[in-house]
This record gives structure tokens, C-alpha cells and sequence, in this order.
């Protein structure tokens, strides 16, 4: 296995596609078509570093996540995690890698077990991956996890339904954590929080990146909280990675007219910037990935398209240092 | 309801002309849901107007009391659990909660129309989109099929959906949820309201979709002179379409005023955490984001205090016995805190 260096990725991800059959017949199964809800993607993430995902609900961000945690089997495509291919491992090779990769999910409602309390919550994969064998020495690590995450460690002997939204997601982190991984994939893992409550979390995120030297996978809707939390940001659009820059040099100078229009509609907590503002709406809604259109999927909604748009599918091109782009009328 | 109409009368937005000439006068209303758990006084004594034309929002976290304020209007509160206890809704000089059943359903749909959040379970599966606008008409205006029909392909195209006499034919499952916020819209805006009351519309759609949905509701409500109560969590939707903000903490406004103030000189601890605790675009990258500490209350136990009290950073003795009213801090602008004047001096936000 590759030496984890800094100049190494933790994780790349080359070509990534993932169709999902669009089957009829009652007894008989045909596939009369395919839903491409990753069409072709490929990105890497340094150790350290927090990658935003974002685009709107359908874009195939979600779906990137969980190929990544291999709870769907690609299509096609690589996804190598410290140089090695997540989709070519045996059952045992891949259950050791699963300790390294976690994942916190959006609704802390549905993702803990209702009849669980959070200690054995947090505690089951302890005992799973045979970590912490003896239960006294368990019961100190949960306390630990409970204390680390913001929780009181009396929290242990509750159950999720005593819990607030803000303290369950909490135990999510908990219990992401309890596997000591490097690399956690937050899927909207703020967006179901209050804003008060929200706030909180993000914090908690940071400090725990800072503490554990933890790499995030940030798949997000909310553009605010991505340029507040990641290193560098990729947009996606219809199964398709149509920007990809540093943090920064995306929401101060966006190329693609997607990100544009996507910064453009999310309006601002200030009455008096907003009344000063223009809005340019984009026209139209997402297509069906089922047949998405020729060419740049984003061209039938696009306010600066050309002929030309509905041709060649567009490349990623790097237009700045760092900064890929995939629209042909960029330059 | 002895004491109850005093307490209303020191109520800001109650002084005599306003009241007069307000489209909605809410006043002292009470709505307590009987849980296993306890009472809760998930709306407690709150009061507000609405005038012609005007957009308000009231904004607040879950469980504050906003959407079960705003159902309250048209009497939509399931009872049980819930109840309106007291108060008074004055709606274009009628009080909605004397009347009987028959009195509010002939208010429901026509003089206010509803939007709410998630338009698959607002729309009746089972009815083509030109049969639920077309029924709207006939129940309410008495209109004949062939007017409504009409009426309804103009609506859709009002609402800004291509092929309205298509889309008559087709069933809420046939469209996208934008496609179907816009039949919500549609449907509210058929009998020529008033008032129209949108919950958390457009919580469920995508940020693009979002901003031509409020676009098209700012736009139809001032063209066509309706005023819109807008219930919403997002700040950044309210910046940019109230003209009005009640903001809500458990169960009770905290604070009220025309946007700017609020944005810009908030006297309430609750309104500042808020707009702290939110990362912006237009700001640059902030090293660190300031939260609002601890949790909402479990509002089974909220004892004589101010509410907010176990999360205030500007907290004093008194918040602990006396809850604060809601009281002017400024021409139009109030504020139910102790500290609201000290509030002011460290102000520019």
C-alpha cells in the first residue's frame, strides 16, 4: 500500500458511473432504460482536505456517496482509497477499510435505532469490529465519544426519542468517530437542524477535523454552509461534475453559468443588499436523468448556450490554476 | 376573557387606526395542544395584523408556534389534540372564531387561500389538476363548468405553467414538485383572496426552483394586490420578500418590525443569535460561526420566566420571574425582552 503522504490523495475517484435500471414487465423483467445518476465523474481528495458536493436534489451527489462507501456497486469506474480499489476488494479487505471510512447521514431521526439506547448505539460498532472486546473498557470509550461530541456521558443511558434533533445528530458523529476513520462522508449531515442548532454543528465538525485530522466528503445542498466549511467545492449537475475549484475561487469568481445561477438564487439575510440585487432566474427545471439532453446536459436551461451546446459533450478544462470548468463557451 | 383583552390592549400593533384599516387583526390568540406529555402552549398569547396587499413573515425554528399560528387563522388545528383557547382573528371585519363549520369552509379557499409546504400530499392524487381548480370555482363562486374551465387554463397560465389545457388533463404525479407548488398557487389565488397563507413553500424544492416560486408569489401578490403571510425558517427568503418579520420563540412573537430593522438593529438576543449563527454568501469566509447555545425548550415545562433565558448571553435576574411583553422599542418596531434598550447601544449589526 502507497506511504499516506501529503502529496498523495486519500481518495480518487476516476470515472465514476453508476445507472440504475429502469425495468417494466410484471413477469418478466425487461430494462427498458437506465437512470444515470453518476454519469463519468472523477475527483481526488488530499488527506486533511474537506471536499464540497453540490447540486440540487437528482444532480447524483448523494449517489456518489454511497458508491464511495460501497453500499451501491458502480457501473463502472474506480474509486481507489490510498491508491487501492474499493470495488475490487475481497469481503475482509473491505471491512477493514470500512473502519477508516464513515459516514453521517442527514436524518439523525431515522438513522438511529428507535429501541436502541445511544450507548449500545454507539457501542455496537465497537463490539463489531471487535475494537473494544471488554464492556467496562467499551462503556469508558463511549463516555469518551459522548464528551468529545458535546454530550453529557448520562446521555449513554437514553434513548433517541429523549434526544433534540441538535443531540442526535450528535450521537451520529458519536458514533462515526468510534471507528477512529480518517475519512468521513457528511451527507447533508447539517441540513435537517435548526439554524441555531445547525451553527453548533458545524463547529463541532471543524473541531473535530482539527483534532483527529479527519478528510470530509461534504455533500451538501446549502451553498452558505459548503463555502463555510470545505477546501475546495464541486458542482454537479445532472450525474455530471460541471465546476470544480478551491473554495474561494468558486464563489468569488463562479465559470460555469450553472454555479452562476446557483449562487444567484440563494438569497441574502439582508433586506437592504437584497433589495439592491438582481435576479436572474434560470429558466426551466432539471431534466430527466433518464434521457437527459445531447451534448451539455445544462444547455436547454442555459442563458448564455450556443449550437454548439448541444454537440460535443463539454470536457473539464482548467481555466485557472485549480479551477476546471466544463462549458465550452468559458474562456 | 377579563384579563386577557387587558393584556391585548397593551399590545403595540392594537392602537386604535391600525386596526381600523388592517385586512387581519390577530389578538391575544391562544392555542394549547393536550399531549401525553403535558400541556403544551404551542401559540401563547400572540398578536399581530396583516394589512391589504402587505407581505408578512413569521420566522422561527421547529416547534416555535408558527405553523400552528398560521393554521390557526383557518381553524385547520387538528382538536384534538390541539385547541384554540382564547383570542380574537379579525378577518376583513368578521371574527373567524365565531364562526360556525359551515362559516369558515366557505372562508377556506376563497377569501384566504392556502399554500403549503409539500404540494404531493396538499394535492388530491386521485383528481386531474383542471378538476381541483375547477371545484374550487364551482364550490365557491357558484361558477358554471365551462367558466371554470376557463378560468382554470388562465390561472395555469398566470402561474406560469406552458400548455395550460394539457396540463388540465394530467394528474399531480405527472408533474414535478415546482410544476405542483405552482398548481398550489394556482388553486390558492382561483376565488380572488384576500389573504393567502403559505406555509414553508418552498422548503421541499430546490434553490433554482425556489427562487422562481417566490419570485412568481412576489410577483402575483403585489400585481393582483393580495397580502401573503409567509411562514419560513430561512432568513435569507425573508430578507428578500417581507415587508414585515414577527419572530417567533416558543410559542410567543419576541420580535416585530419592518425587515430592515430587524435585519439591522435587532433588540431581541434571539433575533441577533440567529442572524449570527447563519453563514453568509456576502460576507467574506468568517473564521468561526457564533452559535446560539444550548437547545430549544421543552415547551411542557416553561416556567414564569422569559423562554429564552437558559440560552441568553444578555440575561439578567429578572428573566428569571417575569416574563417580558412584547413592547415598542421603536416606531413600529417591538421587542419582548428585558435588556431591549441595552440591546440598542452595541447595535450596529
Amino acid at each position: 500500500m502507497p506511504e499516506p503522504q501529503t502529496a498523495e490523495p486519500l481518495l480518487q475517484v476516476r470515472d465514476l458511473k453508476m445507472y440504475f435500471p429502469v425495468t417494466d414487465g410484471m413477469l418478466v423483467q425487461r430494462t427498458i432504460a437506465h437512470v444515470k445518476a453518476v454519469d463519468g465523474i472523477s475527483f481526488d481528495i488530499m488527506p486533511g482536505e474537506t471536499l464540497g458536493l453540490v447540486g440540487e436534489s437528482g444532480c447524483g451527489k448523494s449517489t456518489t456517496g454511497r458508491c464511495i462507501l460501497q453500499l451501491e456497486k458502480p457501473t463502472a469506474g474506480q474509486i481507489l482509497y490510498h491508491g487501492a480499489d474499493l470495488n475490487r476488494m475481497g469481503r475482509a479487505e473491505l471491512a477493514a477499510m470500512r473502519r477508516k471510512i464513515q459516514v453521517i447521514f442527514q436524518d439523525p431521526f431515522s438513522s438511529l435505532n428507535p429501541r436502541m439506547k445511544i450507548g449500545d448505539i454507539i457501542g455496537e460498532p465497537l463490539a463489531v469490529h471487535g475494537i473494544e472486546p471488554n464492556s467496562a473498557d467499551r462503556a469508558k470509550r463511549i463516555a469518551e465519544l459522548l464528551t468529545v461530541c458535546g454530550l453529557s456521558p448520562k446521555m449513554a443511558d437514553r434513548y433517541p426519542h429523549e434526544m433534540s434533533g441538535g443531540q442526535r445528530q450528535r450521537v451520529g458523529i458519536a458514533r462515526a468517530l468510534s471507528m477512529k476513520p480518517e475519512f468521513i462522508i457528511c451527507d447533508e449531515a447539517v441540513s435537517a437542524l435548526d439554524v441555531s442548532i445547525q451553527a453548533q454543528v458545524i463547529n463541532l465538525l471543524e473541531d473535530l477535523r482539527e483534532e483527529f485530522d479527519l478528510t470530509y466528503l461534504f455533500i451538501a445542498h446549502d451553498l452558505s454552509v459548503v463555502r463555510h466549511l470545505c477546501h475546495r467545492v464541486a458542482v454537479m449537475y445532472l450525474g455530471k461534475i460541471v465546476e470544480l475549484a478551491p473554495c474561494d475561487e468558486l464563489f468569488d469568481n463562479p465559470l460555469h453559468p450553472y454555479t452562476q445561477a446557483l449562487l444567484n438564487a440563494v438569497p441574502v439575510p439582508d433586506p437592504t443588499i437584497e433589495a439592491g440585487r438582481k435576479h436572474h432566474l434560470v429558466k426551466g427545471e432539471v431534466p430527466s436523468p433518464m434521457n437527459p439532453p445531447s451534448g451539455c446536459v445544462f444547455h436547454p436551461r442555459c442563458p448564455v448556450a450556443v449550437e454548439n451546446c448541444s454537440g460535443p459533450v463539454p470536457e473539464l478544462r482548467e481555466m485557472r490554476p485549480g479551477h476546471w470548468v466544463a462549458c465550452g463557451e468559458v474562456s | 376573557m377579563g384579563a386577557k383583552t387587558s393584556a391585548a390592549i397593551n399590545d403595540p400593533f392594537l392602537g386604535g387606526d391600525i386596526s381600523l384599516a388592517s385586512l387581519l387583526e390577530i389578538a391575544d390568540l391562544q392555542v394549547q395542544f393536550f399531549t401525553s406529555e403535558g400541556i403544551v402552549r404551542a401559540v401563547d398569547g400572540i398578536s399581530y395584523t396583516v394589512d391589504a396587499g402587505e407581505t408578512v413573515a413569521i420566522v422561527g425554528e421547529s416547534g416555535s408556534g408558527k405553523s400552528v399560528s398560521a393554521l390557526s387563522i383557518l381553524r385547520l388545528i387538528p382538536d384534538p389534540p390541539g385547541r384554540i383557547m382564547g383570542g380574537k382573528i379579525i378577518f376583513d371585519g368578521q371574527d373567524l372564531l365565531g364562526l360556525d363549520e359551515e362559516g369558515i369552509r366557505k372562508v377556506r379557499g376563497r377569501d384566504i387561500g392556502m399554500v403549503f409546504q409539500e404540494p404531493m400530499t396538499s394535492l388530491n392524487p386521485v383528481l386531474s389538476i383542471g378538476r381541483q381548480l375547477t371545484e374550487t370555482l364551482e364550490q365557491h363562486l357558484g361558477t358554471n363548468r365551462e367558466d371554470s374551465q376557463t378560468r382554470a387554463v388562465e390561472l395555469l397560465g398566470l402561474v406560469g405553467i406552458s400548455e395550460p389545457q394539457r396540463r388540465l388533463r394530467q394528474y399531480p404525479h405527472h408533474l414535478s414538485g415546482g410544476m405542483r407548488q405552482r398548481v398550489m398557487i394556482a388553486m390558492s389565488l382561483a376565488c380572488n383572496p384576500k389573504l393567502i397563507i403559505a406555509d414553508e413553500p418552498t422548503t421541499a424544492l430546490d434553490v433554482t426552483i425556489q427562487a422562481q416560486i417566490l419570485e412568481l408569489m412576489k410577483d402575483l401578490t403585489r400585481r393582483l394586490g393580495v397580502a401573503l403571510i409567509i411562514i419560513t425558517h430561512n432568513l435569507g427568503v425573508v430578507a428578500r420578500y417581507a415587508d414585515r418579520v414577527n419572530v417567533m420563540y416558543a410559542g410567543r412573537i419576541v420580535e416585530s418590525g419592518v425587515s430592515a430593522d430587524i435585519y439591522h438593529r435587532p433588540r431581541h438576543p434571539y433575533t441577533r443569535g440567529l442572524l449570527k449563527s447563519v453563514p453568509r454568501l456576502d460576507q467574506p469566509r468568517g473564521e468561526r460561526l457564533i452559535p446560539i447555545v444550548g437547545h430549544p425548550p421543552d415547551m411542557t415545562q416553561l416556567g414564569a420566566g422569559c423562554a429564552f433565558l437558559p440560552r441568553c448571553p444578555y440575561a439578567v435576574d429578572r428573566c428569571q420571574h417575569e416574563r417580558p411583553d412584547l413592547e415598542l422599542v421603536d416606531d413600529g418596531h417591538s421587542s419582548a425582552c428585558w435588556q431591549r434598550d441595552e440591546l440598542d447601544k452595541g447595535a450596529a449589526a
